[in-house]
């Protein structure tokens, strides 16, 4: 993502009304959705009579936040380059979201941020804050009874090494919520982001299928 | 990673502002030096940042702008709008682009994990940056990329996932996404907001070609962000679909890609009214094929059409070492995904 492009190129000519006469959102659905639309801020006012926003003034200073992981807030002073996967394993003691590739590649660190899936190693604490999220450490009910995907990866053997299991549980409570479990080849599909080099696949898939059913009871 | 200061913006022009105090005297370097850069989703930037690829001074976090028009999807009598900070995935599941843009929706589900759909921006995923080992790995000082006039490592390296067409002396690099190609493909236009205002553009004017400046990727101004997408509603974009050829059956980039927006007369043995076809895997920006377009329009759909168009598309691949097979393999995903796009019934 770079949005902050720096370019040399000056030929792009801007006229003021551009806005007026140009293809924008505006005239592009005004005549079903007009009316229910409001006009953005962008279209209202130019950039530059923005207020200015807060920042950290030294970069190396730690940056005070509050994140809110399985129901609980956590009050952290952190480095902003720190990745959520860090604050959750070396700063909150919850080790059990694990480090891969540490690239987006392998899902190892797949966690959920208000329910969705995503990766916490491309995504920095900072970014977390005001958002619920959850790990595998809060699945388990306060009883300890399991939550039915992490009782069927072990009742399907559904993991050899066990490294990636919690990415792929946190995966795979995703992809039924999401609708996205009706077959084998679907789950397939939407379970590709979670590699596992021990190859359980076939019973990862065996899990997914049976906690589907527990999950819809549920 | 390289420290930098991290702020948040809740609307665009918080988030100009912030990056126009930033930027200073930066244009003609190269935009992976940019002191300042907006963040989203995250997942090419902060991979690129932990590569020390891109090292930014400041960060603008814009996942507020996502509570704002630009999180949104509408549609409209005269197309499609799409919100820079729509994640890959809403737009992916949403029923009308499903619908009426079926190669929208296919691009994006054909992209990446779950997980990074789920993160990843419209606005941030066409400016995602290409896969080259060598721009991506700092140990390689050769990279135009990174380095202007430094050279090309991937020229003479392992080059077997690269581009072959729209390349140049300068660098072979080849676009890592497939969005980019759907939008192309369907005419699609670009809305920015910047220090000055807000312009739109074609969507086919948004990045530049390679020349002897690959470091310029995009036309945008400093400080300029992404704030939309408009797709026109056409009588091709209904029969349309995106067609990926890679090594791996799911997540992994395209070796070959083919997006096609197709206008036939009178079902699958008419002749084409209109066709819009874009390639991707083997090309180093979006890439519309417009001669394979040109070979195909007022034709019937037929082997010897098909294959003339292929070679069209082709005719100035500048295959390298290792990556000779992406011209085969680029003409028979077109000529597939031209005869899908006819069997589909609207």
């Amino acid at each position: 993502m770079r949005a902050a492009e720096v370019t040399c190129m000056s030929t792009t000519k801007r006229s003021p009304d551009a806005n007026a006469r140009g293809f924008n959102r505006r005239n592009f659905l005004t005549t079903t959705v007009a009316s229910t639309m409001t006009l953005t801020m962008l279209e209202r006012s130019r950039a530059d009579a923005a207020p200015a926003p807060t920042a950290q003034t030294d970069a190396r200073a730690p940056m005070t936040m509050r994140l809110r992981v399985n129901g609980r807030d956590h009050q952290v002073a952190l480095d902003g380059r720190t990745s959520l996967l860090d604050a959750l394993r070396e700063h909150m003691g919850l080790t059990g979201t694990k480090k891969g590739c540490d690239h987006g590649q392998c899902g190892a660190c797949t966690v959920l941020m208000d329910g969705q899936r995503v990766l916490s190693c491309l995504t920095f604490a900072a970014m977390a804050e005001g958002r619920d999220v959850t790990t595998i450490e809060g699945l388990a009910g306060p009883d300890g009874a399991l939550h039915p995907m992490q009782q069927a990866f072990i009742d399907h053997d559904a993991f050899q090494c066990g490294y990636c299991t919690p990415g792929q549980i946190m995966s795979a409570i995703a992809c039924v919520r999401e609708g996205h479990a009706d077959s084998d080849a679907e789950i397939r599909e939407y379970m590709s982001g979670n590699l596992c080099r021990c190859a359980a696949y076939p019973n990862i898939v065996d899990a997914v299928n049976e906690a589907k059913s527990k999950m819809k009871r549920a | 990673m390289r420290p930098f200061q991290y702020e948040r913006a809740d609307s665009a022009e918080t988030a100009i502002h912030a990056q126009r105090l930033a930027q200073g005297e930066s244009r003609g370097a190269p935009s992976v030096r940019a002191p300042s850069q907006y963040l989203a989703g995250g997942t090419t930037l902060i991979d690129l940042m932990r590569l020390d690829v891109v090292q930014p001074e400041r960060v603008t976090d814009i996942n507020a702008l996502a509570r704002t028009a630009s999180g949104r999807i509408e549609m409209g009598p005269k197309g499609l709008w799409l919100g820079s900070m729509v994640r890959m995935s809403q737009a992916a599941d949403n029923a009308d682009v499903k619908e009426h843009f079926p190669v929208i929706a296919q691009s994006l589900q054909l992209a990446a994990s779950p997980q990074i759909r789920n993160m990843a921006s419209l606005g941030g995923n066409v400016l995602q940056r290409t896969r080259c080992t060598y721009f991506r790995d700092t140990s390689y000082t050769a990279c135009n990329k990174r380095n202007p006039g430094s050279g090309c490592a991937a020229i003479d390296g392992v080059n077997r996932p690269l581009a072959v067409l729209g390349t140049s002396e300068h660098c072979i690099a080849s676009y890592a996404g497939d969005f980019a190609h759907a939008l192309i493909a369907l005419d699609a236009t670009v809305e920015m907001a910047g220090p000055s205002g807000s312009r739109t553009l074609p969507f086919a004017k948004l990045h530049k070609p390679l020349g002897d400046t690959p470091h310029i990727e995009t036309t945008l101004q400093p400080g300029e962000l992404i704030t939309a997408f408009m797709v026109p509603a056409k009588p091709w974009a209904k029969r349309s679909l995106f067609l990926k050829i890679r090594d791996r059956a799911s997540y992994e980039f395209a070796l070959a890609s083919a997006a096609v927006a197709l206008d036939i007369d009178g079902g699958a043995d008419g002749s084409v009214r209109d066709i819009r076809i874009a390639l991707g895997g083997v090309s180093a920006l979006p890439w519309r094929a417009h001669e394979a377009e040109a070979a195909l329009k007022g034709k019937p759909l037929s082997e010897a059409t098909l294959n003339a168009a292929a070679e069209a598309a082709f005719a100035q691949a500048r295959p390298m070492s290792d990556n000779a097979f992406k011209v085969e393999l680029g003409k028979r995903t077109l000529i597939r995904a031209v005869r899908e796009a006819a069997t589909i019934t609207i």
